[in-house]
């Protein structure tokens, strides 16, 4: 039982920013810098022109067989970086790290997916990707179109596959490696909650087969739910690894500066979110300023500016609201409304800022966690942040006050009561 | 069935993740484990290279027929370059054909890394995989022009040498020279889109420099060493001596020719590997 499935040492990664790979260098680009290069080389050497940042340092830790590691942080926290080192995409600039076994790795699925071929060529090329031999793509072939539920169109190219289907047929393929070490990020965030259910039972599955898994999410439940110990990063160090009531505790209540706003910095957004844009998220009291702390008994606002730069039709931009054990209050999105869902069918590029408010008389006093969501149903998520701010709430004022006590509950409603005397 | 982990697990390898420095080994075990991806994806490329057009596979027979067209009519009935007797178009055609091959393997493998982008930055395999099935992806095309070719050599009534066994030795030399380029191509491609628009000049000069349109007989004897540097001078001579009888290329010429697009594919596979390290964080 002792026996390591990963260890990591040490283990680093620098990218050099400014060759972002969201544009492609042009060709005048690549005359500019051809031309300027000489002259800045005299001028600084070539060390001094490339900037650095470490996505990830010093991060030690090992992982026995059979365990199941949730890997918990904020966007841009290393975990991504952490798991394309493991999973062999990227070497580690510093440190070391030992696997034993074969991985898998859910990190992007429909990986090589070629839209002209049908689901069946589909199969075996993206199984190949993985890493399958063809014997073995062959035996579980049944069973991974089963898993995916895409019977009937098996042999249709998978660009006429709606987004649901291709995403099934994907993760079939992808569940079906049965590598030792399965690395899984985030491809629960997608997909409908039936599919959700599936990929959680996959994984749940591959865990008490006695296979190790890494595990990183934002879904905390799912974290609780999964793994016993998680670690957490942050700025691409390990600050904590934990059990992982502990560690989920830690991320939510201690990981925030409590300011009442969350800015977005550039090297915080995910190269994918263009066109959306997030500015900032607040939280506002009756009188209009950012706080930290809220009263229950004053209706609270809460508002997220954004910045569009091309035309999105069907978008819809959201709040979460979690508990300090990440479970989910609710979710509430900007175009709920039909008459503002169609009125917002397209919207044009620009500057926005949507706003909504939580009523008076609605939560308990307590510790909060709001997230934000800019997606179109179905079709993509630009971004997605479910752990952006914290707030607190503070109770002063409300229903029961006379007695000094902790209420139990999430909500603490001004309730009307009646009271009756039936005898006398 | 403790017994079955415990043998699975002394059989398993421990995988070692550390930065690398340096020129890296070809790692041609790793090709091996990852041979069926080659074929897949070889495959792949070829299944979707014609989904979508009118033609379909027909343009595999259509692009060389019309290349031989211009090309003749150009240097035929044009500049009246000598054939030394074979007809025209099988002079030209049986050029075309490696050419062909070689020109479509090199600007394939040269873009390679870039039209598989999402693979590579999502998944790990030997990245050699990309430029070789992109290479190897030209030989069906090859094949269904060679049939083209032995029609017309049976209308033009010009029977193949007694030396056509050694067709596929010229083949590999012309998949070997592509490779090899190709490999150095794609490696420079993800650091240098440059490379991009320097591909069809690329090909378009190699094309004027290697004996397609000619003959290598129109190139004078003290220039002969020097034109041999380029290897498809080796693979064009080689085809027309093999199928039509042309005058034999010099063993020197041929020499110098495999020589250079071995050193070609060496080298090229050594950069690639030493650049493998950064592929996925620079494209």
């Amino acid at each position: 039982m002792t026996d390591i499935a990963i260890r990591v040492e040490n283990l680093g990664k620098e990218y050099r920013i400014g060759t972002q790979i969201d544009s492609y260098p042009t060709l005048r680009d690549t005359i500019m810098d051809a031309v300027k290069w000489p002259v800045r080389m005299l001028r600084h050497g070539y060390a001094s022109t490339v900037e650095t940042i470490w996505a990830l340092k010093d991060v030690s830790f090992e992982v026995h067989q059979g365990e199941v590691l949730g890997v918990i942080g904020r966007n841009g926290a290393g975990k991504s970086t952490l798991l394309k080192i493991l999973s062999r995409v990227t070497e580690p600039s510093e440190g070391y790290a030992e696997i034993h076994g074969r991985v898998g790795s859910l990190l992007e699925v429909g990986t090589g997916f070629h839209p002209e071929l049908t689901g069946r060529e589909n199969i075996f090329l993206n199984g190949a990707i993985l890493g399958m031999k063809r014997a073995e793509i062959e035996r579980k072939f049944d069973e991974i179109v089963d898993f995916s539920g895409v019977e009937k169109f098996i042999d249709t190219p998978v660009k006429r596959y709606s987004s649901g289907m291709y995403l099934r047929l994907a993760f079939a393929v992808a569940a079906h490696m049965e590598p030792e070490i399965l690395v899984v990020d985030e491809v629960l965030a997608v997909g409908d909650a039936e599919f959700q259910r599936k990929c959680l039972g996959k994984m749940s599955d591959v865990a008490q087969e006695g296979r190790t898994v890494l595990f990183v999410s934002h879904n905390m439940s799912a974290i609780q739910r999964l793994t016993r110990e998680t670690i957490v990063l942050e700025k691409g160090k390990m600050i904590l690894r934990a059990p992982s009531p502990q560690a989920v505790d830690y991320y939510l209540s201690s990981g925030f500066a409590q300011t009442g706003e969350r800015i977005w910095q550039a090297d915080e957004l995910p190269v994918d979110s263009s066109p959306f844009r997030p500015i900032a998220l607040r939280v506002l009291n009756l009188q209009g300023k950012v706080v930290d702390t809220v009263r229950s008994i004053e209706p609270t606002t809460i508002e997220f500016e954004y910045e569009i730069n091309s035309n999105v039709p069907d978008l819809r931009v959201g709040i979460y609201l979690l508990n300090t054990h990440g479970e989910h209050i609710f979710t509430s999105f900007d175009t709920d409304d039909p008459s503002k869902y169609e009125r917002y069918g397209v919207r044009s590029p620009g500057r926005y800022v949507s706003r909504c408010t939580l009523p008076a008389d609605f939560l308990n006093e307590g510790r909060y966690i709001l997230g934000v969501n800019a997606s179109v149903f179905r079709v993509r998520r630009f971004f997605q942040d479910e752990h952006a701010l914290a707030f607190a709430v503070d109770s002063t004022g409300a229903p029961g006050m006379q007695w000094l006590e902790t209420r139990l509950g999430l909500m603490r409603p001004r309730l009307v009561w009646a009271i009756q005397e039936l005898s006398s | 069935m403790a017994e079955t982990a415990i043998k699975s697990r002394s059989t398993q390898e421990v995988i070692v993740l550390r930065p690398s420095r340096g020129w890296a080994s070809l790692n041609l075990k790793d090709l091996w484990v990852f041979r069926e991806l080659i074929y897949f994806l070889t495959w792949r490329d070829i299944k979707v290279r014609y989904k979508q057009t009118v033609l379909g596979a027909a343009w595999a027979i259509l692009q060389p027929l019309l290349n031989m067209l211009v090309l003749t009519v150009i240097f035929g009935n044009l500049a009246k370059m000598s054939t030394g007797g074979i007809p025209r178009p099988i002079f030209t055609f049986a050029a075309l054909l490696p050419w062909g091959l070689f020109s479509k393997a090199l600007t394939d493998a040269g873009r390679s890394m870039l039209t598989n982008r999402s693979m590579i930055t999502k998944i790990y395999f030997p990245r050699l995989i990309i430029p070789l099935s992109s290479v190897l992806g030209g030989i069906v095309d090859f094949l269904i022009q060679l049939v083209i070719l032995l029609l017309m050599m049976v209308y033009y009534k010009v029977m193949p040498t007694a030396a056509v066994w050694t067709l596929p030795l010229f083949l590999l030399l012309a998949i070997v020279t592509a490779l090899g380029f190709g490999l150095w191509l794609s490696a420079l491609n993800v650091l240098y889109r440059d490379v991009n628009y320097i591909l069809p000049f690329l090909t378009q000069i190699w094309l004027l420099v290697t004996p397609v349109a000619y003959s290598a007989s129109e190139i004078p004897q003290r220039w002969q060493m020097i034109y041999a540097l380029n290897p498809m001078v080796g693979v064009v001579e080689g085809f027309r001596w093999a199928l039509l009888g042309t005058q034999a290329i010099p063993w020197n010429v041929l020499t110098i020719s495999t020589v250079i697009s071995l050193i070609l594919l060496v080298s090229g596979a050594f950069y690639f590997r030493r650049m493998e390290r950064t592929f996925a964080d620079m494209i």
